[in-house]
């Protein structure tokens, strides 16, 4: 990538427009003049498999960026919720940082900022990623924080009656369950970071949301173009939340999962 | 000395004049959102089949597609049908919709946990409908959904920093501007996150306190 610190050519990374295939959208545009289409069907046409190669690359920012925070939300999570008082004020500021600062700032600050005073050479997509996962973390340690507690605390002394140690109960006991239980959290941290990862367009990642401009300033159809980006997004977003949901049908063991969340929703003061 | 007459000559003053920007933002995008949030969140409610539809794919549109998206649609997207907003206007109107859209859902969420006997109640007193929705219902259900429309203020907070991808130049507009101007970008960008910093924790404070000022005795709304 050409993409350097200083000076930023948005749109380096992005491929050309038609790869030199003439097959279907030739055949759509051809269909789409002699049928008097809208033109900006035309355009939608012509553009849409240019964004949806755009998809991919905001799926994997979001993939990556979810596994990022899972990995630090985890430990985070643990130290918040069983640490000593000092860790469990930092990782409480910690949290507080993350989340208190907007997402651009941090975007800016990273690429512009830190890798340039560091000379770290990282490319837009790789901070991306990174940010969102940083981000994500604070966000998901408050997830599997909710979770933890949910739980029943017989379970950790029955764990420690049993003769487990104490890493080993949280581990192989409270884990597992935890995990369990934060799958509709994640549900809904994957459309927050979906939506958050059109905003690392400001990067130059060529991403959905970077992709419809980029066309949208050549040919003039911005409405019908950011209109469409919109629709991948909402097919995205659906499409997450459905195969999470699908996976929390999975991952549940029956008796158990969902019932102190059936408890916090029929609570009735 | 040379960094601080740089902080006191050039940082200071745009930072202070993109924060009043933001507040101009922030402020009527909160209020709109929140208007418009309690009118969706009744009308999907209590509302008619078609309005309810209505409401409804509203709230699925403008909590489905990006902030990012939408911003871009008020602001370059509608001169191709002939409306020419400033960005300024834009941007307000972006954040008001998207989290009216959001406030909605805390709002729904509340009106649905207002148990059914205060409606009873309400009925057999020869209340109206519209009059019971606005004096027995929407007194209750507002002060539940306030943690939850709390949240949204403070992310609308941090969004507002998306004005500046439609040239509207608000703080981190004025920290970009700064930033490029001296190479400075570190120094500069964590002043701004220090500054949203301090927004949004003053915003959770003065958001708490509402909360306890509201709080009906006998009618806590329990935290599980």
């Amino acid at each position: 990538m050409g993409t350097r610190c200083g000076i930023v050519s948005p749109y380096s990374p992005i491929l050309p427009l038609n790869n030199g295939k003439a097959s279907a959208h030739e055949a759509f545009h051809f269909w789409g003049r002699c049928e008097r289409m809208p033109e900006s069907l035309i355009a939608i046409g012509d553009a849409l498999p240019y964004l949806l190669r755009g998809s991919l690359v905001t799926l994997i920012v979001v993939v990556g960026a979810m596994a990022l925070g899972l990995v630090l939300g985890v430990p985070l999570a643990m130290g918040q919720v069983y640490g000593h008082w000092a860790l469990r004020r930092a990782i409480a500021v910690y949290v507080w940082f993350f989340r208190g600062i907007p997402l651009l700032v941090f975007l800016f600050l990273f690429y512009f900022g830190l890798c340039t005073a560091l000379d770290i050479n990282l490319s837009a997509f790789t901070v991306a990623i990174i940010v969102l996962g940083l981000i994500s973390s604070a966000y998901q340690s408050q997830i599997f924080r909710g979770a933890i507690l949910s739980l029943p605390e017989g379970q950790l002394k029955a764990a420690r009656a049993l003769g487990m140690s104490d890493i080993k109960a949280i581990t192989v006991i409270i884990l597992p369950q935890a995990l369990r239980l934060s799958v509709p959290g994640w549900s809904n941290e994957y459309s927050i970071l979906l939506k958050d990862s059109a905003v690392t367009y400001a990067l130059g990642v060529a991403e959905i949301m970077a992709r419809a401009h980029f066309v949208a300033t050549r040919t003039y159809q911005q409405l019908p173009l950011y209109f469409a980006a919109g629709m991948i997004f909402l097919i995205l977003t659906w499409m997450g939340t459905k195969s999470l949901r699908l996976l929390e049908e999975k991952v549940r063991i029956p008796g158990y999962g969902s019932s102190p969340q059936l408890a916090a929703e029929s609570f009735d003061p | 000395m040379e960094e601080w007459l740089y902080i006191q000559n050039e940082v200071y003053p745009a930072l202070l004049k993109g924060f009043w920007v933001s507040l101009q933002l922030i402020i009527p995008s909160a209020l709109c959102g929140l208007a418009i949030g309690i009118m969706i969140g009744v009308l999907r409610i209590y509302g008619n089949r078609p309005v309810m539809a209505a409401a409804n794919g509203f709230v699925v549109v403008f909590r489905g597609i990006p902030l990012v998206v939408q911003l871009f649609i008020w602001y370059f997207g509608l001169p191709y049908i002939g409306i020419y907003l400033n960005p300024f206007v834009a941007a307000v109107l972006g954040f008001s919709l998207c989290s009216g859209a959001y406030h909605s859902e805390y709002i729904r969420g509340a009106l649905l946990s207002i148990k059914r006997g205060q409606m009873l109640a309400a009925q057999s007193l020869g209340f109206s409908k519209v009059r019971m929705i606005f004096s027995i219902i929407l007194p209750q259900a507002l002060r539940r959904a306030l943690p939850g429309c709390g949240n949204e203020i403070i992310y609308l907070i941090k969004y507002s920093s998306l004005a500046y991808m439609i040239t509207c130049i608000e703080l981190t507009g004025q920290g970009k501007i700064l930033a490029s101007n001296s190479f400075k970008y570190t120094e500069v960008f964590l002043m701004i996150g220090a500054c949203y910093l301090v927004m949004t924790s003053v915003a959770s404070i003065i958001l708490n306190r509402v909360e306890d000022r509201l709080r009906l005795p006998g009618f806590e709304h329990h935290r599980i």
